[in-house]
């Protein structure tokens, strides 16, 4: 096998991964031509970079400080100074990557496979099926999202884990309306008849013909609610209800340097830098996503 | 289908039907305040009276409650009070719930309006500009500002701008609605401070609350003004590429006549229903804000019975703003399709 352009731009590729890398080297190409997407992308790969590697790129440790050094503004030992435990603020949020990464994975990984499956079957079998499922769907989705996710905390107590399922039961509607809206698409081709006709099971048509075909838009909407998902998490932690001290998450970080906000601006501040320049990263990458994969849903 | 002959009844009915789905959301709601105040808690009544309550208020709270019926009976008792607006009793404040909400309602209220104002006023020309010099600054700004909205925690925004225009440059007045010595000063007759003080009269009053509302307030409209202004953009940009407006511009019209009477005009409808979301959505993000400014409203409310996990505040809050957010989000879709007469079929 060679890796060459040319191989992988055919027109008619031998095999059914000559194909699939074809797609994504074209895919690449496309987002390469975005330099806003690109820079997207750099600030996700180094979140994931900053995360994986944050014992050793961290300069302190997160959890210990002396007090003697507390609330000391940036210098050059401390680039975003220390906190009223004499803790490194740098280290604190490069540890804080972790914990945004965790909750925006887990998230994701809850809320998109629900919606999905809700969405596919919903779309695939029509009728009162369709019906009760999007009532429920639309029940859900004119709900504030962040209220919800709120009450669930409030019930279910605070914690990281909780916050985690509280913003997954308030995401997985949007997924469901766009999976069900692409199966509509292509619910009665012919390709779908044909593996009926084969007497493949209601259950197999589902998720390995058109799960697989939704995954697209739902990927680019993934991505584009990431920013939303890292606010509500960051927000949940300010109000106590996420991660809880000492645990280094962003949000939380922001709530205790409140009360120093107005004497020592960075314990509260800087946290909100890395919140900001995350979910921007994770909007630039999102909208270059979806022109490149969905062009029926681009701005203007 | 001709749009002229149909009888009243035949126009009548979609409207029914929608009318049905809201009261349909407004149970789903129930269900889900429900579902979190009785089923999700392992001890639901040690989650409505704390744990600080007495043996004799517990067990008077769980007879009250009713747990050993079935869920079925429970729910609709559950929706029987509360639209009988009996939402139990608050254990921090140790007043009815509704009673609570009554009082802190308005200062969200206020805080809200005046953020949607800022959005629209600000919003929509700046969409409509932009779009009308696509690529120009102006048309950047709305780009970045829209980013911004996504990206940036509103409650963070609310610490710096207490830095920068409280604690640097004095410009406003810091956390609350008023200052601390005109406290209690204006009798309550609407709860819109800016407006009860007005009546009264008392100017003192009007300028420091005036000062206390107008960073939150101004942070709240930013990110309905960011909203606001790229889908107006996005609106105008779709009308500007229609033919009529090829014609208008052929036949000589002046280019603020084409902007503002042939693009500007047919997407108002459209607004409607952003402006309508955008506000449901400052009512939700005065959550975050009030906490920032301690703002006696209902999210100050709502965090604080969080809290000190006072279940029947939280569920009551949740219900007012949920109830008003639905309200909001399916009014403004029904005004859509009232004035919009595409959308009718």
């Amino acid at each position: 096998m060679i890796l060459t352009r040319d191989w992988l731009l055919s027109d008619d590729p031998e095999t059914r991964m000559q194909a699939r890398m074809g797609q994504a080297y074209r895919l690449a190409r496309a987002l390469r031509r975005n330099p806003l997407a690109m820079v997207g992308l750099a600030i996700i790969l180094a979140l994931l970079v900053v995360a994986a590697l944050a014992p050793w790129l961290a300069p302190y440790s997160p959890l210990d400080g002396t007090l003697s050094n507390r609330l000391q503004p940036p210098s050059a030992a401390h680039w975003m100074g220390t906190d009223e435990l004499g803790r490194d603020i740098l280290s604190r949020v490069i540890h804080g990557a972790r914990i945004t990464l965790f909750i925006v994975v887990l998230v994701a990984i809850i809320s998109a496979p629900l919606g999905l499956l809700i969405g596919a079957v919903s779309g695939y079998y029509g009728g009162w099926v369709d019906r009760m499922l999007m009532g429920v769907t639309d029940i859900f989705l004119s709900m504030p999202r962040l209220i919800l996710a709120l009450a669930f905390v409030a019930a279910l107590g605070p914690g990281i884990e909780n916050a985690v399922i509280a913003i997954a039961i308030t995401a997985w509607p949007v997924y469901a309306r766009i999976a069900r809206a692409e199966t509509l698409t292509f619910r009665s081709a012919d390709f779908i008849a044909a593996v009926q006709m084969q007497g493949a099971s209601d259950l197999r048509i589902i998720t390995r013909h058109v799960i697989p075909l939704c995954l697209s838009s739902t990927i680019v909407r993934v991505t584009l609610d990431m920013a939303g998902i890292i606010l509500t998490a960051a927000g949940l932690g300010f109000l106590g209800l996420g991660a809880q001290p000492p645990l280094p998450e962003w949000g939380a970080m922001i709530s205790r340097g409140r009360a120093f906000i107005l004497d020592q601006w960075w314990v509260a501040t800087m946290p909100g830098f890395a919140i900001v320049i995350v979910s921007l990263g994770f909007c630039l990458f999102g909208d270059g996503l979806r022109d490149v994969l969905d062009p029926k849903g681009r701005s203007k | 289908m001709s749009q002229a002959v149909r009888p009243l009844p035949a126009r009548i009915a979609p409207f029914g039907w929608a009318l049905a789905t809201i009261a349909l959301t407004f149970l789903g709601l129930l269900a889900i305040t429900f579902t979190i105040g009785r089923v999700v808690p392992i001890d639901p009544v040690l989650a409505v009276v704390g744990d600080r309550a007495s043996r004799e208020t517990y067990e008077a709270a769980r007879l009250a409650m009713g747990i050993d019926d079935p869920l079925v009976f429970q729910f609709a008792r559950y929706v029987g009070d509360v639209l009988r607006g009996d939402l139990g009793m608050s254990v921090s404040t140790g007043r009815p719930v509704i009673e609570d909400l009554a009082r802190v309602f308005p200062a969200t209220l206020e805080l809200a309006t005046l953020g949607i104002l800022i959005g629209v006023l600000i919003g929509v020309p700046m969409g409509v500009i932009a779009a009308a010099r696509q690529g120009t600054w102006i048309d950047q700004i709305v780009r970045v500002l829209a980013l911004a909205g996504y990206a940036i925690p509103a409650f963070w925004l609310g610490l710096v701008g207490l830095v920068i225009f409280y604690a640097q440059l004095r410009w406003v007045g810091g956390p609350g609605r008023i200052g601390i010595f005109l406290d209690g000063t204006v009798p309550v007759r609407t709860g819109l401070l800016l407006i009860d003080s007005l009546l009264d009269g008392n100017w003192r009053a009007f300028r420091s609350a005036w000062s206390h509302v107008v960073l939150p307030a101004t942070i709240l409209g930013f990110f309905s003004l960011a909203y606001i202004a790229r889908m107006t953009r996005s609106f105008m940009l779709e009308q500007l590429g229609q033919e009529f407006i090829i014609t208008a511009r052929v036949k000589g019209a002046h280019e603020r006549i084409i902007i503002w009477r042939h693009a500007f005009r047919p997407i108002r409808v459209q607004l409607i229903t952003v402006i309508g979301l955008s506000y449901a959505g400052l009512l939700e993000g005065s959550v975050m804000i009030e906490t920032v400014f301690s703002w006696p409203g209902i999210g100050n409310y709502l965090t604080t019975a969080l809290l000190n996990a006072d279940m029947n505040a939280v569920l009551g809050a949740t219900l007012v703003v949920g109830a008003v957010f639905i309200g909001i989000n399916r009014g403004s879709d029904l005004l859509y399709r009232l004035l919009d007469p595409r959308a009718r079929t």
